[in-house]
This record gives C-alpha cells, structure tokens and sequence, in this order.
C-alpha cells in the first residue's frame, strides 16, 4: 500500500478486503504528516489520539460488515467548520482558543459514516483570500514548489490532499476557495451547487456564496465525498430539498455526445500561455473523448469581480459583527463597552479582514446601498441568468480554473487587487450558485494547472462524469510532489 | 395660542409560541435560571443558522389581520445591524421594506366616541437578550435572545395622552385575545417607543419630532407623554425651538431627558436576511389565517349589546377579556332560561370583586363556578329559595369551593323560610323584643318597621323571606 499514491475508492476496496485496516491508514496519514508538513504546513491542528480512536471504530464498523464508502478514510477538515471539542480558529486571532460546542452538518455526517478526521486545516483569515496567506498563524506551502503560494482560502486542505497527507478533505468556497486551490496544488476540487450542502457549522462569510465542498485526487473520491455530506438539513434553510444522487453511480467513462461549451470571456487578458494551452489541450481531449466542443458566451463574466467585493463583503461585514469579545474568543480590555468592542475588533482581525469589513459596511451604508449593495444584485441577476441562457445550449462550461499558476509567496500580498484577480473564473459561478470542479489538466512551469467544469444547479453528477472521464483519459491526476521530509524545527 | 399633540406610537408584543423565532429553545424564560433557554443559534455562536418558527408567522399575520391590515404576498427578513452586549449576532433579523403586513387600523373608545387609528404596518422580528446592571459590573441574560417579537407602528393619528393610554390598552386587549400575547406588561410582554411633537392647533404641518424608547408600560406611556407634550408647549410657547431628538423616560423622577447622542447615530444598513429564504405568501395561507381569529372584541361588544340588549358599558365590561365574554355566553347558554341582563349584573359585579379579591383570573376560576352556577343561583332566587343577601353568600361559598349552588343552600340549610307561620313568630318575637321601636312605628314613624324587618331577618340568620316578613310584621303591629 502507497498511502501517498491511494485513492479514497481504493482505499475502500483495501479495507473491504480487509488488506489494510483504518488504523494502518490512518498512522500512514500521521506518519506522512509527521514527516512534510513542517515544510508544508497545511495542518493547525492534529489530532492524532482522535484520530486513531475513530479508526479503531472504523474497523469495528468494517468488521460487522457494513462501512460507508468513506469508513475509516482519513480526511482532512478546513478550520472554518465547527468540529466539537476542538478550537475551530478560522484562520483568525479572534477564535484563536475557541472550541466549538457543536459538529457542523458536514462534520455530523462523516462521523456518522465513521471517516477519519486527522485535524484542521490552515486557511485564509475567516476565507477571505486566494493563498492562505491571510492565515493568522502559519504559511501554507504549496508541495510542487515550497516558495510558492497553495491557492486559497482553502490552501491548507488542498495541500493536505496534494501532499499525500490525507486521502480527501473537505474546503469552503465562496468566490472560488476550493476550486482555485485544487488548481494551484494539482488536486481534484469540488464546488456544490448553493444549498447542495448544509451550511450549519460552517462559520459565514458570504452567506449568499458560501459553499463546503471536497478536495481528492480523483473525480470519483468527490462524489464519494460529496454523496456523504449533501443533502437537506433541518437546521439550515438554504440547504436544498433536492434529493441526493449516488454520483459515484453516473461515472460511466462516456462524454459521447455531451455538448461542452466553451465560454470565450473566460480566456482573460493576462492569462498565462501555460496555463491558456494546457486548458485548450484539455478541451481537445473531451472533445477526443466524443464530447461536442461549442463556443459559448457569458456576456456579464466581467461583472463578477465587481459585483462579488460588494456582495460578499456587505455579508461578511454582519456576519463578522458578533466577533465583539463579549461571548467568546479574543477580549481586549477598555474604558467601557463600545471601547473594548473596538479594541477586540482592531486587534483580532487581520489587514485583509478589516479591509472587506469596512467595504461591506460601506456598500450597506445609508446613501449607499442602491448604488451599491442593490446595484450588485441587480448584476448578479444577470450573471445568473448568463448562466441560464448558456445551459439551454450546453450541458458544461469548460475553462480554466484560475489565469495562473501559483504565485511565489508574498508577490501579491501588498496589492489586493491582483489577489482579488485570482479568482476572476470562479467568480461567477459563486454568483450564479451552480456547480464547478477543478481537475488537473497539465503543467506550467513545472506548476499544475487547473481545468475548471461548471454545470448546471444541482447537476454535479455531469460535472463529475466529465471529470472522471478526462481522468480516464490522461494521467494528471496520478502526478504526485516530489516532495523532501524536512525535520521539525524549533518553532 | 392652543397647541396640540401630534403621537404616533411603536408597540413592541412578544408573540406566545412554545419556541423561539429561529430554534428550538423554549421561549417561556419567565422563571428560568439565566441563560439555560440557550443554544448555538440565539447565542449567535460562529457558524449557526437561524430556522424560520412558522407558528410564529402564523400568528404575526393573525395580529396582523386582526388590525385590519393587508397581508403582503412577497415578505422577507432583514438585517438590521448595531453593535450592543444584549444583540448576541450584532444584527437583529427584522423587517424593514417587505414587511407581512401593512395599512390597518384600531379603533379606540374615547369620551367624545370611536377614533380610528391607522396602522402603518405589523412587522416581524426577534427579541434581544437583557442586561441587568449591577454593583461588579453588568450582566446579560440571553434567555429572551430570539423569542419571537412583533412591531406595530401606527400612523401619527393619537392627538392627546389620553388617546395613546386608549390605543396601548387596545393593542394589549386585542393580541392577548386572539392569543398572540400573554399581556404581561411587568414580564415586559410589550414595550412601547413613542413619538410626538405639538403644533398650533388648526395647522396641518407636524412639529418637531421627539422619540422616546423603551417605555414598558401603559402608565409610563401616558405619563411620559403629559410630560412631554407639556414640555414641548413651554418651549414653543416661550418662543423657542425644539431639536429632534430621543428622549428617556426616567420613572422615577418622572420627566424625560435627552439621550446621549453618540449612542443613538445609527444607521442600521439593513439588506436582506441571506440565511431565510423569502416568504412567499399564499391566499389560501391568509384565508386559513383569518379563519383562525376568534371574533375580535369589537363585534363581540356590538353583538353583546345587540343580541342580550346590554348597555355599553355592561358589553365593554364583560368583552375586556375573551375568557370573561366565553364565561358570560356560556353562563347565558347554561343559564336556564334566566335574563343576560342578570347574568352579566352577577359576572360584573359580584364574580369580579371576588376574582380581584382573589388575584384569580377567571379561566382559572371557572373550574369552579362553574358558569351554570349563575342561571342556577338566579332561579333560587326567582323561585324564592333563597333570597338575595344569601344568594350573595351563596355565590361565594361557590366561587370558593365549586360546589353548586342547590346544593350549598340545602348542606348549609339557608333555605328561605317562606312558611308563615314561622314567619310570623319570628315577627312577633321582635315586636316583643323591641317596644321603643314598636312605639316609634304606632306614633307614626313608619320607617321604623324596616329596623324590624331586620330583627326578623336576624333571628332567622337571613332566611326569612323579607317580603314575608314584613307582612307578617304589619299584621301583628296592626292587629
């Protein structure tokens, strides 16, 4: 068994035939992390006694004859969903020692399926970033080259998958914070459609955007990931009613006749010639697999930037309005009530944090809000509706997940707004609420590179079936970091 | 020059459901320990979700409709955002420019005859948590963080303290009837904000407006506004101008004074609640709605008036409370035959000296008397059984211990004497007894017979027929 090369699916089949066991792989999951993740840093916090106790009834679960595809795989949790009995940090100084009091939907179902949660992963503050480097605590590298960025704001959970650390793990995106990731790390990334997945448990951001979905290595360990956390909830009332597919069942292999479009304003200016050939080349290779190639047309796609740094941050601001020190998390001492909000605030928040707070706060102020905060949902009616025209002609959008490949850490930190550009091809999906995966579909510069596939509301089954199909076909997706144990340091 | 009060007022009503407006904590907190009606959601911990209580919904729209207003087909919640210890998420979800119902009215009963005030809108939204200021410090009580609240504002329509003292007490009567509000104004069930501004009065422009907050009973309401409508017409009698601004109440000195300013410079941006989806509302919804309502105190005044030829006054007293106007019906339909009109007179005159006596409400007390109770005493009465002092007694040794009436008089033997014989030496032992007054009654004074009449009704311990008696007394004096 090579833990770093396994797939959940084979993992399952391992352990059905009882050639491993949960235990096994969940110390090759700690021994893995023991040996790179000083140098990748994707994990805040292991649990490795946690983790071991759940394989061991994971093993029970395998003896009596019925596990879940997912028994005793180990996972990976982002630390923006609420896990109880652990600090859920967010990336932030502000909950920096607050422990969750209840499991978060998703969290409730992999326990239920008794999966292997090894511990949480480092992220942007609160999600807010495409690199992880808004994290309060640590820098999350990426495996192919420690000097670069992992993507964001899920970095810490795409690397933990591209590192061999876990088998899946489940990330948060609102504007693109899986699917960008999965790209930059050269993993598989799932983004459901909005209200696929319960977002109890999963601290707000965007409210309207935000998204739990998983990160493999295959296209098949996301739907097995996604079957196990989707559905509705009665604790949440966006989480859709529409029934749940076994979407491992729909891998078929066949993309014959399936009409792909190809929207022409996702081949941005900017883009990088690696990743705009690998991405052509991999729309050549579905359309080698059978696959109807239309050109298509989204005409509203450079709307979503503006429109999302309105909406998300109007959202966030009164979300992130209950971080007050009053209750729980940091507390800083002042002259009276309004003072020690302030303080606490100022200083348990990060720049970027700060930043889209006080954007959100302005776009909802008195005077403001027509030419702001409706305006933008006005726009994000069309963007959606861009979406609606485009799938009475075609079954998926093809593009790229993001116009780069990683970036060197720290080039982009002091200039928001070519961070903000990072995500410019998964924005409008996040607007529209429908689906998008990312696959690896190539290399540039010796980085991976990512192939986006967005579908339509509540048709992940079709996205999926592309994706695993394309992984059929090429061998990407088997590509793994070469990546050197580095001792821990005295940190 | 005469100058006027213009009001409008804002009536805050925790709505009675089992649960809390978005979870499954229990909202009856009266007599719970701090913080035990709590859980992730109405703490605002990170990552909870409000859930919608559609009992809730239901019954903000019954309110709704029972101030005679519209209800909205697109209705949805907002945010509204402020920084305070008691808003646990820092944002309350409310309503803002959708709210369920809008454009009714309540008519309220003054000296000179019915006012119609105009509702501007019913809205729904959730109740904060409480502070409690103390000696070390303050603390917050989050047990009331999420009951279900509803907001009525009216249009600027009330013109005196008066009027507004009529529309809260109206208000109170209408959502505890219908059973949307429990009414206890000392649980703070209702709070109340007001505004008001004076104007020379025969002009139509408003004055300057003053609010004032937080005000948690009807009484506070009216002296509050005496105050202040006084205030307003000194400065502006005196030449001088007011500013805008929100005044507190302060109780116990019993004036209003200006709020600090800083803590009061909000603006809410409110925008759309995104974790409730929007209400899409149904005629057949609303319909089901308003087949829920109990006939509304109104119409039950009018047809009390109507149907049992009541006076006003009678029909207002027993329709104060629907459980009184039940009783009363039901009393009627039991009654035997005997007159509403005398119904209603025991119900209002004996049956609530003895509940305001008690401290009991009359839901509880009916277990006991029962409202048969009333048609039976009346026919003892009529048919001579018992006489009226003693039906008295009778009704209350009933309201106490929920024995019927018969058989009260007979385990207590107060059956009437009506036998005249017995009557009669009875009235002769007083005219024995009582010479000075014989010869008062012979030397003409007539009245005097009455103070024997009452030697007989004593010597009987109240069971002679007093009718009787006096018959019999004339015929041994005049014999």
């Amino acid at each position: 068994m090579d833990f770093q090369k396994l797939t959940i699916a084979e993992a399952h089949t391992l352990l059905q035939a009882r050639e491993a066991s949960a235990v096994e792989l969940t110390e090759a999951a700690l021994e893995r992390i023991v040996a790179v993740d000083n140098a990748v840093k994707a994990f805040l916090d292991i649990d490795d006694e946690g983790a071991l106790e759940m394989a061991r009834a994971a093993d029970e679960r395998i003896a009596h004859g019925n596990a879940r595809p997912l028994t005793g795989i180990p996972l990976a949790i982002k630390d923006v969903l609420c896990m109880r009995g652990t600090t859920t940090t967010c990336g932030s100084h502000m909950l920096e020692e607050w422990v969750a009091p209840y499991d978060a939907m998703a969290i409730t179902k992999l326990k239920a399926d008794n999966a292997v949660l090894l511990g949480k992963t480092n992220m942007d503050e609160f999600a807010m970033g495409s690199s992880t480097e808004n994290s309060a605590f640590v820098m999350t590298r990426n495996p192919w080259d420690v000097a670069r960025v992992p993507g964001g704001s899920s970095g810490g959970s795409a690397a933990a998958v591209a590192a061999g650390e876990a088998l899946g793990s489940l990330g948060t995106d609102t504007g693109g914070s899986v699917r960008q990731p999965a790209a930059l790390c050269g993993v598989t990334g799932l983004k459901p459609t909005y209200g696929r997945v319960s977002r109890y448990g999963l601290v707000a951001f965007a409210s309207s955007l935000d998204q739990i979905g998983p990160f493999a290595r295959t296209a098949r360990d996301c739907a097995l990931l996604l079957e196990a956390i989707a559905g509705a909830d009665i604790n949440d009332s966006t989480a859709a009613r529409e029934p749940v597919s076994n979407y491992a069942a729909m891998l078929d292999g066949n993309v014959k006749g399936l009409r792909v479009g190809v929207p022409q304003e996702y081949f941005v200016e900017g883009m990088e010639p690696g990743v705009e050939a690998a991405v052509r080349a991999a729309i050549e290779t579905l359309r080698d697999l059978g696959a109807e190639i239309v050109e298509v047309s989204l005409p509203h796609t450079s709307y979503a930037l503006p429109v999302y740094y309105i909406v998300a941050p109007a959202e966030a601001s009164a979300n992130l309005a209950r971080f007050n020190g009053v209750r729980y998390g940091l507390h800083v001492e002042g002259e009276n009530v309004i003072d020690e909000m302030e303080l606490t605030r100022g200083q348990g928040f990060g720049a970027e944090v700060r930043r889209r707070i006080m954007l959100g706060t302005y776009a909802l102020s008195a005077g403001y809000y027509d030419a702001y905060y409706k305006r933008a949902q006005q726009v994000r009616t069309l963007i959606r509706r861009d979406f609606q025209q485009v799938f009475a002609q075609v079954d998926v959008l093809a593009a790229a997940v993001s116009p780069t490949i990683a970036f060197e850490i720290g080039a982009k930190t002091d200039d928001p707004l070519a961070m903000y550009l990072s995500d410019v091809l998964t924005l409008p999906a996040s607007l529209a609420g429908v689906p998008g995966l990312a696959v690896p579909c190539g290399f540039s510069a010796g980085m991976p590179v990512g192939l986006q596939l967005i579908g339509r509301p509540f048709d992940e089954g079709t996205i999926l079936r592309v994706g695993d199909a394309y992984q059929q076909a090429t061998d990407w997706h088997l590509r793994r970091p070469e990546l050197a144990a580095v001792p821990a340091d005295d940190e | 020059m005469e100058y006027e009060a213009v009001i409008g007022l804002e009536v805050h009503a925790q709505v009675l459901t089992d649960s809390k407006m978005f979870c499954g904590c229990s909202a009856d907190y009266a007599n719970a320990a701090p913080n035990t009606h709590v859980c992730p959601v109405c703490l605002g911990l990170p990552g909870s979700l409000p859930v919608m209580n559609q009992r809730a919904i239901e019954m903000i729209a019954m309110a709704g409709l029972a101030l005679n207003c519209s209800i909205n087909h697109d209705t949805f919640f907002d945010r509204k955002n402020y920084f305070y210890v008691d808003l646990p998420s820092s944002y309350q979800r409310s309503q803002y420019d959708h709210p369920i119902s809008t454009a009714g009215w309540l008519d309220i009963e003054t000296s000179t005859g019915t006012r119609r005030i105009g509702v501007t809108r019913a809205h729904m939204e959730e109740d904060t948590g409480k502070l409690t200021h103390g000696g070390d410090g303050s603390l917050v009580d989050y047990n009331r963080s999420g009951v279900p609240l509803m907001e009525v504002v009216s249009e600027p329509d009330i013109r005196s303290s008066e009027e507004a003292k009529l529309y809260c007490a109206k208000m109170r009567q209408l959502l505890v009837w219908i059973g949307v509000n429990s009414g206890n104004l000392d649980e703070g069930a209702m709070r109340f904000d007001v505004n008001v501004s004076v104007r020379p009065r025969g002009t139509t422009a408003f004055g300057t407006k003053i609010e004032i907050k937080n005000l948690n009973s009807i009484r506070s309401v009216e002296r509050a506004l005496i105050y202040e409508i006084e205030r307003q017409t000194k400065v502006l009698a005196s030449g001088q101008t007011l500013q805008q601004e929100t005044r507190g109440w302060d109780e116990d000195k019993g004036i209003t004074e200006p709020q600090r300013s800083k803590e009061l410079a909000h603006d809410y941006r409110y925008f759309p609640e995104p974790d409730l989806p929007p209400l899409a509302i149904s005629e057949d919804w609303t319909t089901a709605r308003r087949a829920e309502l109990p006939e509304l105190p109104d119409a039950r005044r009018q047809r009390f008036e109507r149907e049992y030829a009541l006076s006003a006054q009678d029909a207002a007293l027993l329709t104060s409370e629907r459980s009184v106007a039940e009783y009363f019906e039901q009393a009627v339909t039991a009654g035997q035959g005997q007159p509403a009109k005398a119904i209603a007179n025991w119900i209002t005159g004996e049956l609530f000296r003895l509940l305001n006596d008690s401290g009991e409400t009359i839901g509880v007390v009916a277990a006991r008397l029962q409202p048969a109770f009333i048609g039976e005493l009346l026919g003892l009465i009529k048919g001579g059984t018992i006489n009226g002092p003693t039906a008295k007694l009778v009704f209350e040794e009933s309201f106490r211990t929920g024995s019927n009436p018969t058989s009260i008089v007979d385990a207590k033997g107060w059956r009437q004497i009506s036998d005249t014989s017995a009557v009669r030496q009875f009235a002769e032992q007083a005219v024995d007894a009582n010479p000075k007054v014989v010869n008062d009654y012979r030397a003409g004074k007539t009245q005097a017979i009455k103070f024997l009449v009452g030697q007989v009704m004593k010597a009987s311990k109240g069971q002679a027929n007093p009718q009787l008696a006096e018959q019999a007394l004339h015929e041994v004096l005049d014999a």
